[in-house]
């Protein structure tokens, strides 16, 4: 038995034959591709929906349509949140492992506010929420959601709130209260924005159900450490008329994280692997617990297990995620932990390898080299870029491997080295012979220098020092 | 001036917050034995829903449900053909060699904490990484153990006695012919001074040079037959054959590290098995960072464990990670815009968010370094191999809570 055992029951399996049977094979055009088979295979890939097919959704063809929504439906249904431009989908997962296709829609992360926080405390939330921004790999992360909790149990207050936050934000929503008549007074705020309401529980779920019927707006269903009630509440609201649930068996930070991570690994894997289509919704964590029971500690510490909390979940299939952080420290690693695990592992993270040039270099002109990781690529282009300096950058395949992994790994090597700087033929642009390497592939530049010819100068560690590299070191002797 | 007097006072609300993470776990661990007969009340009535509960709904329209529809979970529970391999490092007295403990890794039947389906085997544990010469460090890092930076004993000291470390990796790049190029007997005496001054199990990692790693590899292991030890690492362009040789003719331990590619894995644990038993293996198929390439590393290191347990002999070992690269990322250690500060914090919870990664694909054996990434990575170990602990009522309001 191999690898691919595990694979079955993920869609993986599904070829693009499968799809074309179904597909009217008119290979007329309509959707852009060359023939039906083509766009099959793109289907496959989802790279593109079925709808796309203009004959498929005509009357004659209504059978094969769903049967193909049917085959291609996610093991993990997607459920938007919001409204208009600012509606975010979460779940519609089709597998439990990133290496059996990939993940797609990327955890939500919601930042809470609450009812009886001080206006400028609550603005002042909100608007740090929607202005995180942090770049990286030339992509935007930010923060997704607005959670308002409502601890005065006051439906007035609540409702005033919710409607100052939709007014300073176009983020979506999720009003939390197990109260029914509290929750409602919220959604009167903002009767269109389909916020995520939270939660239904055994005992209030069909006041939940009404309302979200009534305002068609998803419903989690909160069950803590009780799959069983989970499973049977998530039942019952489906009979009840509910489509869109998100699920919470409850987020357990310290004591507890064993149920916690057990709980989000089962019901994922009975959605993926079993096909149980009761519990085959999104997953929402709540890293917040980890501010309760606090007592005097620091929020450094609350911060600190809430960010490894969130960190974990974001790795076992959570959706969505509660945080009460609006630290810069303990929110970074969460949202590149999370970029980094919905990155399609189908595509390299690379660019492409040859030579760059910076600015206007002339003959005398410094030639550096790094590898073709994306990250390390755009970090170093950046320092370059910013420095104003004049040069030429060799960018060696290694295979899309940092320098410090790629030389332990041998991906980045004295051979490589050599032969990177013939094929970009540098030497036809530059008089000197002198190649800056990375700090961290110092143990190359004996080799690389008798493979090549070149003298190799050691640049520093980080490319943020290059500016000072070369004003001290370029050009002296 | 004022600034230099602002960072020495974030430094010491950074040594007070480790202290705190310290006493915090202390205090949540009494709390667990006093309460521990709360927490058995709590299990049998929290785990099924009363029968006895929506009684008394008025009856609607026919679609409705008036009450709730009892369904079961069935814990999805898979069998696996595989099973990894345990791993023992570290020898006694009794078994030829001068530790206080041994400790093994491995033996997994699921998938990492998969408790629902099996307990974990072993706990994950972690070394700590020891320089035998000063190396450039994060400032998070080297305000922890500047003191002892130029001498490696007091080091492993420091490590196991206030770090809480399960192993150390005594690290001799001295050696490597681009730094000091000092001799195999120069590490082998820094390794003889290391087991002198602390009982743990020892892990010795090379500079990464294949030949003088080789060189030296051999004479510590003949020098210390029978310590069990773990020598990181042996590489495909090592020659194999004479470092796997003496590694199992003086009772060692291999780590068989391949640079992110299953293949190449596999590939060097079928060359080592010519010289070495199974049991004598543990791989690391390499550690990026948080943000430089993690998802490689996790997707890499999940793959070979499933691949293990669904059967693939070659990847039934133990995995190791060289955690403490969670440093080379800027952001675990550059001083960045007032808004991601401090970078106290920053780095070492870096360091803990890719450990947790790796932890939750399969990584049996951690070589880490900031000593609060170490202390929360091993509260989360004994959370996560505890067994059910979980107190409904502690979270059941969090909505309404005033945190």
């Amino acid at each position: 038995m191999s690898e691919r055992e595990v694979k079955k029951g993920g869609l993986k399996e599904l070829s693009p034959i499968d799809v074309y049977m179904l597909l009217p094979k008119t290979n007329c055009k309509e959707c852009g591709e060359d023939n039906c088979m083509a766009f099959a295979a793109k289907v496959v890939n989802r790279e593109v929906k079925i709808e796309q097919c203009p004959p498929l959704l005509k009357k004659e063809n209504e059978k094969a349509y769903k049967q193909l929504s049917e085959m291609l439906k996610p093991a993990v249904k997607e459920v938007i949140i919001g409204a208009g431009d600012g509606a975010y989908k979460v779940g519609g997962e089709l597998v439990m492992y990133r290496h059996e296709f990939s993940y797609f829609n990327p955890t939500a992360i919601a930042i809470d506010v609450t009812d009886e926080m001080p206006d400028e405390e609550l603005l002042g939330r909100v608007k740090k929420t929607e202005g995180f921004e942090y770049v990286y790999i030339g992509q935007k992360l930010k923060l997704n959601m607005i959670a308002i909790r409502s601890t005065s149990n006051d439906p007035e207050k609540f409702k005033t709130v919710v409607k100052k936050v939709a007014e300073g934000t176009t983020l979506p929503l999720i009003l939390c209260s197990f109260s029914p008549e509290v929750l409602e007074a919220g959604i009167m705020a903002i009767p269109k924005q389909r916020p995520l309401l939270y939660a239904a529980t055994k005992d209030n779920w069909k006041d939940m159900a009404e309302l979200a019927l009534m305002y068609s707006c998803p419903l989690a269903v909160f069950a803590p450490n009780d799959l069983k009630l989970l499973r049977s509440l998530a039942k019952t609201l489906i009979e009840y008329g509910v489509k869109d649930l998100v699920l919470d068996p409850g987020t357990f930070v310290g004591e507890g994280l064993a149920d916690t991570i057990n709980n989000f690994t089962m019901l994922r894997r009975a959605a993926c692997k079993r096909g149980d289509e009761l519990v085959g919704f999104p997953l929402i964590g709540t890293p917040i617990t980890a501010w309760l029971e606090r007592g005097n500690s620091p929020q450094e510490i609350a911060l600190w297990n809430e960010a490894y909390a969130a960190g974990m979940l974001i790795n076992r299939y959570a959706d969505i995620l509660i945080v009460h952080s609006t630290r810069g420290w303990s929110q970074l690693p969460i949202v590149i932990l999370r970029q980094n695990i919905y990155t399609d592992p189908r595509k390299p993270v690379a660019v492409e390898p040859g030579l760059r040039t910076f600015g206007t270099p002339d003959e005398n002109s410094p030639v550096m080299m790094t590898t073709n990781f994306a990250l390390t690529y755009y970090t170093v282009a950046s320092d370059i870029e910013s420095s104003g300096v004049n040069g030429y950058l060799i960018v060696v395949d290694t295979e899309g491997i940092a320098v410090d992994s790629a030389v332990a790994g041998r991906k980045l090597t004295s051979d490589k080295a050599a032969e990177a700087i013939k094929e970009t033929k540098v030497e036809e642009k530059v008089k000197h012979r002198k190649l800056i390497i990375p700090g961290k592939a110092a143990r190359l530049s004996g080799e690389i220098e008798e493979l090549s010819g070149w003298q190799v100068l050691v640049g520093p560690r980080d490319s943020a020092d290059i500016p000072k590299f070369l004003q001290e070191k370029w050009g002296k002797d | 001036m004022a600034e230099k007097k602002g960072k020495k006072e974030e430094n010491k609300d950074i040594l007070e917050l480790f202290e705190l993470l310290t006493k915090f776990q202390e205090i949540e661990l009494e709390d667990v034995e006093m309460e521990f007969g709360d927490l058995e009340l709590w299990f049998q009535p929290g785990a099924a829903v009363p029968a006895s509960f929506p009684k008394m709904v008025p009856p609607i329209a026919k679609v409705k449900p008036a009450k709730i529809i009892e369904v079961d979970f069935v814990p999805p529970i898979e069998q696996y053909p595989g099973q990894i391999v345990e791993v023992t490092l570290g020898a006694t007295k009794n078994q030829g060699g001068t530790r206080g403990k041994t400790i093994t890794i491995g033996g997994e039947k699921s998938p990492a904490f998969y408790t629902f389906e099996n307990k974990t085997s072993h706990h994950p544990v972690i070394s700590l990484d020891v320089f035998d010469m000063k190396v450039p460090l994060a400032k998070a890092v080297k305000m922890h153990v500047k003191e002892v930076m130029e001498d490696p004993v007091a080091w492993a000291k420091l490590a196991v006695d206030k770090f809480g470390a399960d192993m150390i990796t005594m690290h001799i790049i001295s050696i490597d012919p681009l730094l000091k190029d000092t001799s195999p007997k120069d590490a082998a005496n820094t390794v003889e001074n290391v087991l002198q001054a602390v009982n743990v199990p020892l892990v010795v990692g090379g500079c990464g040079d294949p030949k003088k790693d080789a060189e030296t590899f051999e004479l510590i292991a003949e020098m210390f037959a029978g310590e069990r030890l773990l020598f990181s690492s042996v590489t495909q362009d090592m020659d194999i054959e004479k470092v796997a040789t003496v590694i199992n003719k003086h009772g060692h331990v291999a780590l068989s590290f391949t640079p992110m590619d299953l293949n190449q894995a596999r590939q060097l644990n079928r060359r080592l098995y010519d010289f070495l038993p199974k049991e004598r293996i543990i791989m690391d198929t390499t550690t990026a960072a948080l943000g430089y390439g993690l998802d490689y590393a996790f997707t890499i290191m999940e793959r070979a464990r499933l691949a293990g347990l669904m059967g693939d002999p070659e990847l039934q070992h133990p995995m190791s990670s060289g955690t403490t690269n969670a440093w080379a990322a800027r952001e675990a250690w550059m001083e960045m815009a007032p808004e991601w500060d401090p970078r106290e914090l920053r780095g070492p919870i870096w360091e803990v968010v890719t450990a947790t990664t790796l932890l939750l694909a399969g990584v049996d054996l951690f070589m880490m370094m900031h000593p609060a990434a170490v202390k929360t990575l091993k509260n989360i170990v004994t959370e996560l191999t505890s067994g059910n602990r979980s107190k409904v009522e502690k979270i059941a309001n969090w909505v309404s809570a005033r945190l």
